[in-house]
């Protein structure tokens, strides 16, 4: 099998086993996110404050760590800053040993995970006990955390209840959710009682104080201290803040952010050895709180690295909520067994795996991450993941060799790339592909969906069983220029529409629509000819590609911004690289053009709302729409601009809530994702009643539904009157 | 204040805690209806107001295992989230919160504080005086088995005790 078949049968074989529980536990917590953040007045406040304060952190760090060892040692504990994590298990091996530990317990940690802690005090003859039952569930079953927050959402009751049966032969039956708790807690009530060691990790830990703070649901990390002599504490270094003065925003925002509860059950704040009696089961003795021996490791193993590069600092600043994850369309399709590397799940494990175990382990996972923007607005502290993985990608790929198909992409593909894969390549070229294939249409697309065609296609990883754009000899610019350009005399207002590629070339019939809808309100509209916007680049990690792109967009589009005239795209994914993605290339050009380009619908919203004459569109009376909002519009909030114009020409709208559909620009085509976009496309597609017309506004959610047998249109197209 | 009462046992309710009201004068009748025997618990601090003979003050370890209750006083109550807060002392708040299955926490309707943020900024302090203090809403709960379960590690239910003339 090549490797794209491997990945391939590897993403089908977890779509069947643990795509549904997966399916259900994100989206549930997706959904919960939403509604738990939406009641909360000063959200986007909360969100810029907690950011700021870890921005602050971070670039303070080295005085952080030297004020929490000073706290913490000022109360009788010990601060271990482990290199990597070879040094962090030595250390805490030899605490064990110092102690005469058999038996250690250990609450929730990702940061032991990574470091693999429990192998290593293994290795030294102690026994742990994972006492977060989902983590539990996973040591008994011997498996990796498929998700943040969530280690074992992968598996439902009935699979738990199976492999406790088999496992511990329980001697009673293990049915519900209660009877599976009630013998875990027994089970591990008895290790606490026995263990000398207690192991935590830690949300948060205040430098001032030397306070740990833990955000739990349980009960078991306060367990997993108070019965145990010794608490050793292990946590990422980036966990520091100044003080507990600072925590307020973090906490009103962790849960939400998580699960859609307001709070967990306990915030937990332990300044060590700190107030509480050491509890003795096995002498049944109180011991005095003194006699706690404590150890806080802060880890290091890469994030001092992470944090002088400027492109994967960002990471630093994650709180480990899992939002990123529950907000992904392909995460909520396969979970963190494919989307993960060795041990972080999830959006934002792109930065953190190649931070921690380097790019091999991020690569393995990278392409999962389409760019679809839907976990930024999610993310507690506005980190860019998109962006991460696309620096991650372009890294990936520089490194990369060149292959013996280069041939099939080299003469057509003026990309500044060195090196990269041919199938990134090919997608990250496609502006230069379809001019070709329209200058040479009918005869391109023939010979595309030739036996040839697909042969060479499938070389370089396009799925035969994608249908490919069908190629327009006559372009929109075309049509245009031969119906003498715009027909509005005198206009007050003159856009520049944007011809981007899939419109010009492939789609026209959108594009004709949107010059007729505008001109219908009085807007006169220009078609310059202008250059790919850089998304298909960007999109495979080309971004010097993307940047030249954008420059050369830049260039064209100034002079009419000079003259006043707005920008109008009917691309969504096009306009979130002129509002986006180009503060990330071209920072110092790019104001002008994001305060002044439009989505169309949105700027027909401005010019209605300004008094244009709305029966100038089509009367959609009687109408009943779906409308799909491509990922991108959702993030830049431009789907209540189409809910408002259609509404107010009399159609009926229900909106979806899938955060994508799946195809997002090139990844559907590709061989070893297609069952995974279809998937995504699959539950997209059952929130559309057959009852009602289609609608959506990208370019890929159009492919996408059309091919899942539904018939689209894009919402312009509805209001345009024909002429 | 009543108003902040109110607010404060509709948001209780919310997270799955009970809530009882009552005065300095009615407490120990309070008591006897929220406590189950074997109950284990740490001196309340309000005055006037003082836990019945019956309730262990001085547990063992197997007290703490065999208890049906564990009664605390709670430092602070957070209206809006309907948390109260548990600070550690010698007397062992800690494990008489957390290992029997029920926790009654007795609250003064003085001590209730609008937010979590007005409560972070109380365990600053507390902090800053090397105490231990954990932020408690509703009971111990996981949905790591499958579907919602009360009573994971910690207790199954908490019963909020509020004496409003405190």
């Amino acid at each position: 099998m090549s490797s794209r078949e491997q990945k391939a049968a590897e993403i089908r074989r977890l779509l069947a086993t643990e795509g549904e529980a997966v399916s259900e536990n994100a989206r549930g917590f997706n959904r919960g996110r939403e509604e738990a953040t939406a009641e909360l007045d000063d959200y986007d406040e909360l969100k810029a404050t907690a950011r700021a304060r870890k921005e602050d952190a971070i670039e303070r760090l080295p005085e952080l760590i030297e004020q929490v060892r000073e706290s913490v040692e000022a109360r009788g504990g010990n601060v271990y800053l482990a290199e990597d994590e070879a040094d962090a298990n030595a250390y805490v091996r030899e605490v064990a040993d110092g102690a005469d530990v058999e038996t250690a317990v250990k609450s929730k940690s990702m940061t032991t995970e990574e470091i693999e802690l429990n192998e290593a005090l293994g290795a030294a003859g102690v026994d742990v006990w994972e006492t977060d039952l989902g983590e539990f569930v996973l040591q008994v079953a011997e498996e990796a955390p498929s998700h943040l927050v969530g280690p074992a959402i992968h598996r439902d009751r009935e699979s738990i209840a199976e492999l406790f049966e088999a496992h511990f032969d329980p001697g009673e039956s293990l049915e519900t959710a209660d009877d599976l708790t009630r013998f875990a807690r027994t089970f591990l009530g008895e290790r606490i009682a026995d263990a000398d060691l207690g192991l935590t990790g830690a949300n948060f830990v205040a430098a001032e104080e030397g306070t740990l703070v833990l955000v739990t649901s349980e009960g078991n990390a306060r367990k997993t201290v108070t019965a145990t002599d010794v608490h050793v504490a292990v946590a990422g270094a980036e966990k520091l803040l100044p003080s507990v003065a600072d925590l307020g925003p973090f906490l009103e925002l962790i849960a939400r952010s998580a699960t859609g509860q307001s709070l967990t059950s306990y915030l937990t704040f332990l300044t060590p050895p700190g107030s509480a009696p050491t509890v003795d089961f096995e002498g049944d003795e109180m011991g005095a709180p003194g006699d706690r021996e404590f150890h806080l490791v802060l880890l290091d193993n890469g994030r001092f690295e992470m944090r002088e590069d400027e492109q994967l600092r960002e990471t630093l600043y994650c709180i480990r909520c899992g939002a990123c994850a529950n907000a992904c369309a392909n995460f909520q399709q396969v979970g963190g067994h494919a989307f993960g590397g060795e041990t972080y799940t999830g959006g934002i494990a792109g930065g953190w795996e190649a931070g921690v175990h380097g790019l091999d382990s991020a690569a393995e996972f990278n392409d999962l991450c389409t760019g679809c923007t839907r976990c930024v607005p999610a993310c507690p502290v506005g980190i860019d993941v998109p962006w991460i993985n696309t620096v991650v990608r372009d890294r990936v790929e520089r490194g990369a060799d060149p292959s013996r198909f280069d041939f099939l992409v080299d003469g057509l593909a003026p990309d500044a790339e060195s090196g990269g894969s041919l199938q990134k390549r090919l997608f990250g070229n496609v502006g230069t592909l379809a001019k070709v294939a329209s200058m040479t249409a009918p005869v391109s697309n023939w010979l595309v969906q030739s036996t040839l065609g697909k042969w060479a296609l499938a070389r370089l990883g396009v799925d035969p069983r994608r249908d490919l754009p069908q190629f327009r000899r006559r372009t929109l610019r075309d049509w245009f220029e031969s119906r003498g350009r715009t027909r509005v005399a005198n206009p007050e207002r003159e856009v520049v529409l944007y011809p981007d590629v899939y419109t010009d070339y492939a789609d026209v019939e959108r594009g004709k629509a949107a010059v007729r809808a505008l001109e219908a309100v009085g807007v006169g509209v220009r078609i310059p000819s202008l250059p790919e916007s850089g998304r298909a680049p960007l999109s495979q990690g080309m971004i010097a590609t993307a940047e030249q792109a954008a420059e050369r967009v830049l260039d064209g589009l100034e002079p009419h911004l000079d003259a006043g005239r707005d920008v109008v795209v009917v691309e969504p994914s096009d306009l979130a690289m002129f509002r986006r993605d180009y503060d990330r290339l071209v920072p110092e050009r790019v104001d002008r053009l994001a305060a002044n380009s439009y989505e169309v619908l949105e700027y027909l919203h401005g010019v209605l709302a300004n008094g244009a004459d709305l029966d100038a569109l089509a009367d959609l009376d009687g109408e009943r729409l779906a409308f799909h909002p491509h990922c991108q519009a959702r993030t830049l909030e431009l789907a209540a601009h189409t809910e408002w114009v259609l509404e107010e020409r009399g159609a009926d709208v229900e909106t979806t809530t899938a955060e994508c559909c799946g195809m997002a620009g090139s990844f559907g085509y590709k061989q070893e994702y297609y069952e995974l976009s279809v998937a995504v496309g699959e539950a997209l597609s059952a929130e559309l009643p057959e009852d009602r017309r289609v609608v959506a506004s990208g370019t890929s959610c159009l492919d996408q539904l059309a091919d899942l047998g539904r018939s689209p249109r894009h919402p312009v197209e509805l209001l345009a009157s024909a002429g | 204040m009543a108003g902040d009462v109110d607010a404060f046992e509709t948001a209780a309710r919310e997270v799955n805690a009970e809530v009882t009201r009552t005065t300095a004068g009615e407490f120990d009748a309070a008591m006897e209806d929220v406590l189950v025997d074997p109950a284990v618990g740490t001196p309340l601090p309000y005055h006037g107001v003082s836990l019945p003979g019956w309730v262990e003050t001085d547990p063992s370890p197997s007290d703490l295992a065999a208890a049906a209750t564990g009664v605390t006083s709670a430092g602070l109550g957070v209206v809006e989230s309907g948390s109260v807060v548990v600070e550690s002392t010698a007397a062992g708040e800690d494990p008489t919160s957390l290992f029997p299955e029920r926790h009654v926490a007795v609250l003064a309707a003085s001590d209730l504080v609008a937010d979590v943020s007005a409560a972070v900024e109380h365990l600053a302090a507390v902090a800053g005086e090397g105490r231990d203090a954990v932020i408690e809403t509703g009971p111990s709960a996981t949905a790591d088995m499958g579907a919602l379960v009360y009573g994971a590690h910690g207790p199954r239910a908490v019963h909020v005790v509020v004496i409003e003339d405190r």
